[in-house]
């Protein structure tokens, strides 16, 4: 399991980056943990690697008018340890902890995690939940997708070839919004079986699944429901999961609704 | 025959084990510890090159062109060879033994020549400068396939509609039937009578440590010397000497560390053929190492069963008689030497095991499929046999309205009716089974976990207990193997070497992979000899510098190298007391050596210490009378011959609590109490046991290797493929009793199996105890979420 | 070595200067190019852990990562955090406790339970198998394990 052969870059500046990423058969590389694993086993075969961790503007977290700006290179644990994070985004809080181990955690990233749109991930479902913008850049300059027209298919994402994700911003959560996050799994650390990342203000929820179907998924019939019983039922629009190795589609959009369960009484 | 002999010293003087029974940590865990261990891939060699396969993609095809012109021009290429080249130097091998009467398999070549019969098989090997050059180089491989119709389901297979080897009739590699008369008669007048049928998943070793072979073909000697990640290295000399045409003193196989093995690396794999047989034809070290994605489509599988199964039993609760019907699919070849039907062999001769009913019938047939071969892995039959017999032993048990524990200690054979013959025709010296169930039930304190139970059950939480008895084959006699015709030793021999300084060498036939197999001998070998732990040293797995013997498997690394090492032991010591007498001018009776000196043996007195006698019997004989020769080097063998196997006796509980709305099962505790015999070393028993409940545990919540209809393997790698993680295993409570078995004088049995041959058992009537409540039922292993919602009726 | 790239890497407190070609991981580098064989591979897709290695400080799965995006790091192996002491506690605990036995997943279980250790000294045996719950091992059942690291961080028998 040895990857192919590939040409390696690292560039010091964003314009720089850019500019290689435009190449044919170029790719971002951030944190690597999802995309080694696919060299190692021969299912992709870039020409050029653009390492990306050495552009400064891509870190930090920062808090302005009740906005938290994360950068696309902020890693998960550098999120789990953050403050900002634990007082102003407590979603995300409880999502960090799920996400494979903490060696993973050492080194995948934000950006990379959103990027790759992995439906069982847990970023882009809090993303999706919290009404987050994903900030872009390519050669035409900066632009801004609302995390609902981000995400579109199977690892598939509103970013165009040589654009590059560089930050997510979330509204802070206020003290009257509440949030719940839910994940089954067979195993910590694993890709959700299911999972759910509420989020309540206003009256009105945000309910996005992961793992219950080709990207995360607002359900947004069970959450204009009145009450748990008919929420459950109305799920059965939202949600049509695939079946994966090991449980079937119906078993999946059951499973669906004992997070729902779990979750109704908290938001 | 010997007797179990412990203490060690004389009578007259204090009762004295040495190290035999202590909590000793192992002396060769050290380097382990700080990354200094030697794993075959650890190893350099000038002129290394390194082996990778082109395996391939289609269950079942003719290879109808394989195309090397791109693949040879590749960087750091040396050669492209397909199954022809490779047959031209290591000769094919058929793996059917004699004793497995009516069994067939066709031949297997190290590489596949014409036609691939699983997805994965070796159709072509690259052999490059490093891994990645050779990974490249197979990329460029072009190969024109036919695919052929592949048998994949267990049922075609044995229907026999598509026939995978024409030439051999059917798909029927082995087939068995037991009766010991009465079943119908017994089922008839039976006042219960249950049944069910059970089914098992394929699943796999997973070991750590990818298997790996570094050969080394000398051309000037015509010799060649493997570093193998094998437990059985004079086996494997055998093997590498008859099918390359090397003599057998001319083949050296070497052992290093091992990164776990399990059973998965007691076997012949094509791959590991073709890379020896590489080093030959290209006359230098060639290196290979199965990286995860190929040992999931490569390494043995095992365990794959459908079987049916009937007990019937009085309505006091008293079994009358079982039944069993075991279908169960392999790979397209019999796995060599050791043939991949003894699994299902095992099933057939240890179901029921630990029961006094005396009618029983059994029908099993092993079925050639177009998946990955199959053979023994750790604890081989025994977790299906432990598993069906003793969920139907619940399931009858509940019929009555009877405690589970209660309806087996009706049934389990009594601690006084040995030596005892079960009606499969497996002999019993002496087992312990009321003994080890009294202490299960107050080492987990039953009655209370009953009650709590209970009252749990009002609040809507869905716990389950569940008890799996069990008998394990340990220590086998030649009648495994040998009687087959099979050139596997089960015999094992030790030498052992008092040093100048006062030292000794062990140098034992049986292998290490981390059970503690040279911490044993040590322990053994000090005890013996009367030394103290730090003045041993063992070696193992070297056929160049070891007695010939059999390695490891079947549990007999204790039972029969702990024997041999004791005996040498003994004898080294005994020529040392005859040095000593004639140094000391003494009487020998009146010697004995303890503590690193030879003593006086009633007064303990210090008379000489051992290196003053290593001093004088190798540098100073000219001081010695004349017709006085030290012998300070001591070999001895031993095989145990009463028995066929010896059995041991165990019983496990396992304690769960399963989520009704998500199908999830906590593991909350799990115990297992286990009687092997004399224990040399109970905390590497305790980490023996647990290490393999964990495993059995993964086979009955977590592994699978999934195929579809045509033969692909689904979920080859770790991602896919569950094993388990520290984050969901229970704590293990482990005791023992001792019931030493009187062939050896060291009483030790075996052990190493018995956490995996009960642990799926017991997790199986857990979840079904738990779901009794509900009306639910499962029996399809791995108990998945899917699974278990299934059978609450949750999901359609 | 075509797309080859300078790296200069401190490996256990000595600086290391090569060029490496991009595509080999960083426990590759290490064992072939340094000889240091203690990181072990598993799975080379991020899964086993067996290859944890300690970058900047902080535990990686050195199959993750490039060896040339280690330029300028600092890299620690179990034969530098051996030789250095660091782990002594550690190992004695998992020795006297029998807390390995093929030793192939120790290396990297001794990193992440010192991991634990620096983060999260009063770390119970419920969180013990949470920080280790990425590490697999195929011998002990990991009961050892969790043991010899609670005694570490409790003291307790």
């Amino acid at each position: 399991m040895k990857a192919p052969p590939f040409a390696y870059a690292k560039p010091r500046a964003l314009a720089e980056a850019l500019e290689l990423l435009a190449r044919p058969g170029a790719q971002a590389l951030a944190g690597g943990q999802s995309l080694i694993p696919s060299l190692n086993m021969r299912l992709s075969s870039p020409e050029l690697l653009v390492d990306i961790t050495g552009l400064a503007e891509l870190k930090g977290i920062g808090l302005e008018q009740g906005v938290v700006r994360i950068g696309a290179l902020v890693t998960h644990a550098e999120i789990e340890r953050a403050d900002v994070v634990k007082q102003h985004l407590p979603l995300l809080a409880a999502a960090v902890p799920h996400i494979a181990h903490p060696a993973i955690r050492n080194r995948g990233t934000i950006g990379g995690s959103l990027a790759l749109a992995d439906p069982a991930a847990e970023y882009p479902a809090c993303a999706l939940a919290l009404d987050a913008t994903i900030v872009i850049e390519g050669a035409k300059g900066k632009r801004e997708v609302k995390a609902e027209k981000f995400f579109k298919g199977l690892f598939e994402t509103d970013l165009k070839p040589g654009e590059l994700l560089t930050a997510v911003e979330f509204k802070a959560q206020m003290k009257d919004e509440r949030s719940a996050f839910l994940e089954l799994a067979r195993r910590r650390g694993d890709y959700a079986t299911v999972g759910l990342a509420a989020f309540a203000a206003n009256g009105a929820k945000r309910l996005a699944y992961f793992g219950a179907g080709d990207r995360p998924l607002l359900a947004t019939h069970a959450a204009k429901a009145g009450d748990l019983e008919a929420a459950k039922a109305a799920l059965a629009q939202d949600l049509r999961p695939p079946a994966d190795l090991y449980h079937s589609s119906a078993t999946k959009l059951h499973l669906a609704r004992v997070l729902l369960e779990r979750a109704w009484n908290t938001l | 025959m010997g007797r179990a002999e412990l203490p060690l010293h004389a009578p007259g003087t204090q009762l004295d084990k040495g190290y035999i029974g202590q909590r000793v940590p192992r002396p060769n865990a050290q380097r382990l510890l700080q990354g200094r261990g030697a794993y075959t891939d650890d190893l350099r060699f000038p002129r290394l090159a390194h082996v990778a396969f082109f395996r391939s993609p289609h269950a079942h095809a003719k290879i109808r062109r394989l195309d090397f012109s791109k693949a040879l021009k590749a960087p750091g290429v040396i050669g492209v060879f397909d199954g022809r080249a490779v047959a031209e130097v290591c000769t094919p091998w058929v793996a059917v033994l004699a004793h497995l009467k009516g069994i067939k398999s066709p031949p297997q070549h190290a590489i596949a020549i014409e036609r691939a019969c699983w997805q994965g098989e070796a159709v072509a090997a690259a052999v490059a400068e490093s891994r990645s050059q050779a990974e490249d180089a197979v990329a460029l491989i072009e190969a024109d396939w036919e695919p052929l119709p592949a048998v994949i389901d267990m049922d075609e297979a044995l229907a026999g509609k598509t026939v995978i080897h024409p030439e051999l009739g059917d798909n029927i590699c082995f087939r068995r039937e037991l009766d010991t008369g009465g079943v119908d008669d017994a089922f008839a007048k039976a006042d219960v009578v249950v049944e069910e049928t059970y089914g098992f998943g394929r699943h796999t070793g997973v070991c750590n440590e990818g298997r790996a072979l570094l050969a080394d073909y000398n051309a000037a000697e015509h010799s060649l010397t493997v570093y193998h990640a094998t437990q059985a290295p004079h086996m494997m000399q055998d093997i590498f000497s008859r099918h390359l045409g090397i003599p057998e003193a001319n083949v050296r196989v070497i052992t290093k560390d091992v990164g776990g093995s399990f059973g998965i690396k007691v076997h012949v794999y094509p791959d590991e053929m073709a890379t020896a047989a590489l080093s030959v034809m290209l006359r230098r070290p060639v290196k290979f190492v199965a990286d995860r994605l190929e040992s999931f489509l490569s390494d043995i599988h095992a365990r794959e069963h459908r079987t049916k199964v009937r007990l019937a039993c009085s309505k006091a609760g008293e079994i009358l008689a079982f039944e069993l019907d075991d279908l169960t699919p392999i790979g397209p070849y019999s796995v060599y030497p050791r043939t991949s039907g003894i699994e299902g062999n095992q099933v057939v001769n240890l179901t029921g095991g630990p029961y006094r009913h005396q009618q029983y019938r059994a029908k099993m047939h092993v079925v050639f499929t177009n998946k990955n071969v199959t053979c023994q892995y750790r604890a081989v039959g025994h977790p299906i046999a432990v598993a069906l017999t003793e969920a139907i032993v619940d399931l009858a048990a509940a019929k009555l309205g009877m405690d589970p524990a209660e309806f087996r200690r009706k049934n389990l054979i009594p601690d006084d009716a040995y030596p005892y013959t079960f009606p499969s025709g497996l002999k019993f010296e002496q087992l312990s089974h009321h003994q080890a169930l009294d202490k299960l039930l107050a080492l987990m304190d039953y009655k209370a976990l009953r009650a709590e139970q209970a009252a749990l059950r009002k609040r809507k939480v869905y716990r389950g207990i569940g008890l799996a008895a069990m008998i394990e084959v340990t220590n086998p006699s030649p009648a495994f193997y040998g009687v087959g015709g099979a050139r596997i030793s089960a015999q094992d021999g030790a030498t052992l070497r008092l040093e100048p300084t006062g030292m000794v060498t062990v140098m034992c036939s049986v292998t290490e992979q981390g059970q503690g197999t040279e911490a044993i001998f040590a322990q053994i070998a000090a005890s013996a000899v009367g030394v103290s732990l730090d003045k041993v040293r063992v070696i193992t797995g070297d056929t160049g510098v070891t007695p010939y013997g059999g390695g490891t498997w079947a549990s007999r690394g204790a039972g029969i190298g702990g024997e041999a090492v004791l005996l040498a032991g003994r004898a080294l010591r005994a020529n040392m007391i005859d040095l000593a007498a004639a140094i000391l001018k003494a009487d020998k009776a009146e010697l004995d050596v303890r503590d690193n000196a030879v003593v006086h043996k009633l007064t303990q007195e210090q008379k000489l210490p051992l290196a003053e006698l290593g001093r004088v019997g190798y540098f100073r004989p000219d001081t010695l009378p004349a017709d006085f020769q030290a012998e300070l080097t001591v070999t001895r063998h031993y095989t145990p011959r009463q028995y066929g196997f010896t059995f041991t006796n165990g019983i496990q509980a396992s304690l769960v609590e399963v989520d009704p709305d998500t199908g999830l099962v906590k593991l909350l505790r799990h115990w297992c109490v286990e009687d092997c015999g004399t224990l040399i070393n109970p905390m590497l028993v305790d980490e023996q046991i647990r290490g393999g409940v964990v495993q059995g545990i993964g086979a009955a919540l977590f592994e699978e290797c999934l195929y579809d209809e045509n033969g692909q393997l689904l979920n080859g790698n770790m991602a896919d493929y569950l094993v388990p993680m520290a984050g969901e295993m229970p704590d293990i409570v482990c005791a023992h009793l001792e019931t030493p078995t009187r062939q050896s004088q060291l009483g030790a049995k075996g052990v190493g199996e018995a956490g995996t041959a009960g642990a799926p058992g017991a997790v199986m009537n857990a979840i079904n105890d738990a779901l009794a409540p509900l009306g639910a039922r499962v029996t399809a292993m791995p108990f998945t979420p899917e699974r278990i919602l299934r059978a609450l009726g949750r999901v359609a | 070595m075509e797309h080859a790239v300078e790296a200069t890497i401190t490996v256990n407190g000595t600086e290391v200067r090569r060029r490496i070609e991009p595509r080999q991981h960083l426990v590759d580098f290490l064992r072939e190019e340094l000889g240091l064989t203690g990181s072990h591979l598993g799975c080379e897709h991020g899964v086993c852990g067996a290859c944890t290695v300690r970058v900047d400080g902080a535990i990686v799965r050195g199959c993750l990562m490039l060896a040339v995006q280690a330029d300028g790091c600092k890299v620690e192996t179990i034969e530098g955090l051996s030789d250095s002491g660091e782990l002594a506690k550690l190992q004695q605990a998992f020795h006297a406790r029998n807390a390995l036995q093929c030793g192939f997943c120790t290396p990297a279980m001794l990193l992440t339970a010192r991991d634990l250790q620096l983060r999260n000294p009063k770390a119970g045996r419920e969180q013990i198998r949470e920080h280790l719950s990425g590490n697999y091992c195929r011998c002990t059942g990991y009961q050892a394990i969790v043991d010899a690291v609670e005694e570490v961080l409790h003291g307790k028998g």
